[in-house]
């Protein structure tokens, strides 16, 4: 079985967010690009299900919709662990777009299942996976916290309200994960830098797609007024009650 | 035309959220001159419903075959797309929360609608639609236009508020045809805890650092949770060390949650954990380092040390609650 995971490459959380100076678009200069980092785990939760020789996966391949700067991100999945990576050449407007041309990579596939992450860490639309797999008819697992394998059949878990749910699903299911799914990121070793050179980076070019929204503009939010510094317990009650009407 | 709001049904309750969603749609409406009809998928009584009413909601399609109990993402999907078809709503409300990221993308695909999450505000035009989402993990806003015939928008869960307005509420059933030819999902096992307040949903969270010092300490958050009916959450250390379950991790990558009011005990402030509160309303840091960076996120600080100050104001709120009964 083949599985697939979708890549987002965003810059790093503690990176300084910049704007050109109409505001229209993201300052990417100076900018360290890493993997999302739920598509992190779900790559280190992909890989962990292939080394373990008792299920049935066989390869892991990660896929990427972007131009040539998240090259060094997708080498860094494969010195991660990924056998093989597949780039499809466009600068994403929107997750519709972003969508559309997994969509129609993955037609053409088999995979026993795709990960997405919930969201990714820079335009954070949420939404890449549940309509990736509305365009394909798929079935979507959303909160997907976990996934283990039964002879052949992948067993799911995900969070309910209030619990969890083990499930089967019968067809390709794209999961949506979160926290849980595999909690220490695996990093590349020396071994994996030096194979990854010569793993597979396959480059597709985009057919024509759509997008559904427009990023006009952007700006910071609001300066935060000052921390209130306070002296005791009873002070704070007051303020939660009677300031900030809270409680 | 109508604006529709997805009311999420929790084993027969709605949760408040609901009700601000309702408040929001109202005042997207007023704007618009439409009307708020709200679609309810799952068994739920009429009285669970009823107080839609006071949030300006005059109609609720009631989708309440059993079959629909179970959550099939491409299910729900289908049967909303006929509700919005049956009221021709212009726009579709769900909540900025785990069930509405999974079912508006695939809307969003259905009706070739725009989708915007992570919504803060009002719309700040409707002709043509702009309105503001959160980006950059919430170091920035980024400004949406969209130029679809019909808008997919969720709003934060906390950002709007409540606002009554008394309406007289219609609820009718409603029976989409739902073409799922064998069931591809199958529920194995369910294992259901309802005694715990779900971190996703709470108002106000309680949420631990390293700087609790062990496990056993997390007693005196849960005291101050149970007080306030508030749900824990933790740092990530404090999940890989075990001292807390996996699931109450916040951050970049645990759980991103806006309550109302979050307490930070004991927790510096990493950027990678503010990254997964920033859009609570109240940030409350409580911590024994004045440095702290969680001091330039926060509201409202105390510097001391946790342990003699939980037990403190778990007394102090205790004592508000009883004076304010
Ligand atoms: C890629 C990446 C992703 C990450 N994702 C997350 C994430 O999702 N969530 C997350 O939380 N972290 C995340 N982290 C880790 C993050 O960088 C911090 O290491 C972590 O948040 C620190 O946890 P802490 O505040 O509990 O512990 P510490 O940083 O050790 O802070 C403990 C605090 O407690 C205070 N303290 C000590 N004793 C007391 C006392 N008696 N009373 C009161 N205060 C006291 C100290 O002054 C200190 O500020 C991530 C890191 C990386 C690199
Ligand atoms: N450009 C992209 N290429 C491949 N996968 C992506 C891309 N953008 C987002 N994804 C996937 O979709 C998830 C959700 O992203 P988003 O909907 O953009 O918040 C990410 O965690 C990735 O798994």
């Amino acid at each position: 079985m083949r599985l697939l995971v979708c890549i987002s490459s965003v810059p790093d959380t503690t990176s300084k967010i910049k704007f050109t100076d109409d505001s229209s678009r993201f300052d990417d200069s100076g900018i360290q690009w890493v993997i999302n980092p739920w598509d992190e785990l779900a790559l280190t939760r992909a890989i962990e299900l292939k080394e373990d020789n008792t299920n049935p996966v066989t390869e892991v391949v990660v896929i990427t919709i972007g131009t040539f700067q998240t090259e060094p991100t997708l080498r860094k999945c494969l010195a991660i662990g990924a056998d093989k990576a597949v780039r499809i050449d466009i600068e994403p407007l929107d997750a519709y777009q972003t969508a559309s041309q997994l969509a129609a990579y993955i037609k053409n596939e088999e995979f026993g299942f795709i990960i997405c992450g919930i969201e990714s860490g820079d335009y954070n639309e949420a939404s890449v996976g549940g309509m990736l797999a509305e365009l394909l008819d798929f079935v979507s697992v959303s909160s997907v916290s976990s996934v283990r394998f039964n002879k052949d059949q992948p067993i799911f878990q995900r969070d309910v309200a209030n619990g969890k749910e083990e499930l089967s699903v019968n067809g390709t299911a794209v999961l949506i994960v979160q926290k849980g799914f595999a909690s220490v990121p695996k990093i590349p070793n020396m071994r994996g830098i030096m194979t990854a050179r010569s793993k597979p980076l396959e480059l597709i070019k985009a057919s024509s797609s759509k997008s559904l929204i427009k990023f006009v503009n952007y700006h910071s939010p609001k300066e935060k007024e000052a921390v209130q510094m306070l002296e005791s317990s009873d002070e704070l009650v007051e303020k939660l009650s009677k300031e900030a009407k809270l409680i | 035309m109508a604006i529709l709001v997805y009311i999420r049904n929790v084993a027969g309750t709605i949760k408040k959220q609901s009700l601000e969603l309702s408040s929001y749609a109202h005042a997207m409406a007023e704007a618009t001159n439409q009307e708020v009809i709200g679609i309810v998928i799952g068994e739920i009584d009429d009285s669970a419903l009823s107080e839609l009413g006071n949030y300006g909601m005059s109609q609720i399609l009631k989708a309440d075959n059993p079959n629909f109990n179970m959550r099939v993402n491409r299910v729900y999907t289908r049967i909303i797309e006929q509700a919005v078809l049956k009221t021709n709503a212009q726009y579709i409300l769900f909540p900025d929360n785990n069930q509405g990221k999974a079912i508006a993308p695939r809307l969003s695909v259905r009706l070739q609608a725009g989708f915007v999450p992570q919504v803060l505000g009002l719309p700040s035009s409707y002709e043509p639609f702009h309105i503001e989402k959160r980006a950059f993990t919430g170091k920035a806003l980024a400004n949406i236009e969209v130029n679809t015939e019909r808008i997919i928008l969720s709003p934060i869960l906390n950002s709007y508020g409540l606002n009554e307005n008394k309406t007289e509420l219609k609820i009718e059933n409603f029976e989409p045809e739902i073409d799922e030819p064998e069931s591809r999902l199958t529920i194995l096992d369910k294992k259901v805890n309802t005694e715990r307040i779900n971190l996703l949903d709470a108002d106000i969270v309680v949420s631990g650092g390293r700087g609790l010092k062990s496990a056993e300490n997390f007693k005196l958050l849960e005291e101050l949770a149970t007080t306030l009916d508030g749900a824990l959450a933790c740092s990530r250390p404090v999940a890989d060390d075990g001292w807390r379950p996996a699931d109450e991790h916040v951050g970049q990558t645990g759980k991103i949650i806006s309550p109302n009011i979050y307490f930070a005990v004991g927790i510096s402030g990493a950027i990678q954990h503010v990254a997964g509160v920033s859009g609570s309303k109240c940030l409350v840091a409580i911590n024994a380092d004045p440095e702290a960076p969680i001091f330039d996120v926060a509201d409202y600080g105390i510097v001391g040390d946790a342990l003699k100050i939980v037990p403190e104001l778990n007394e102090a709120f205790k004592q508000h609650l009883s004076d304010n009964q």
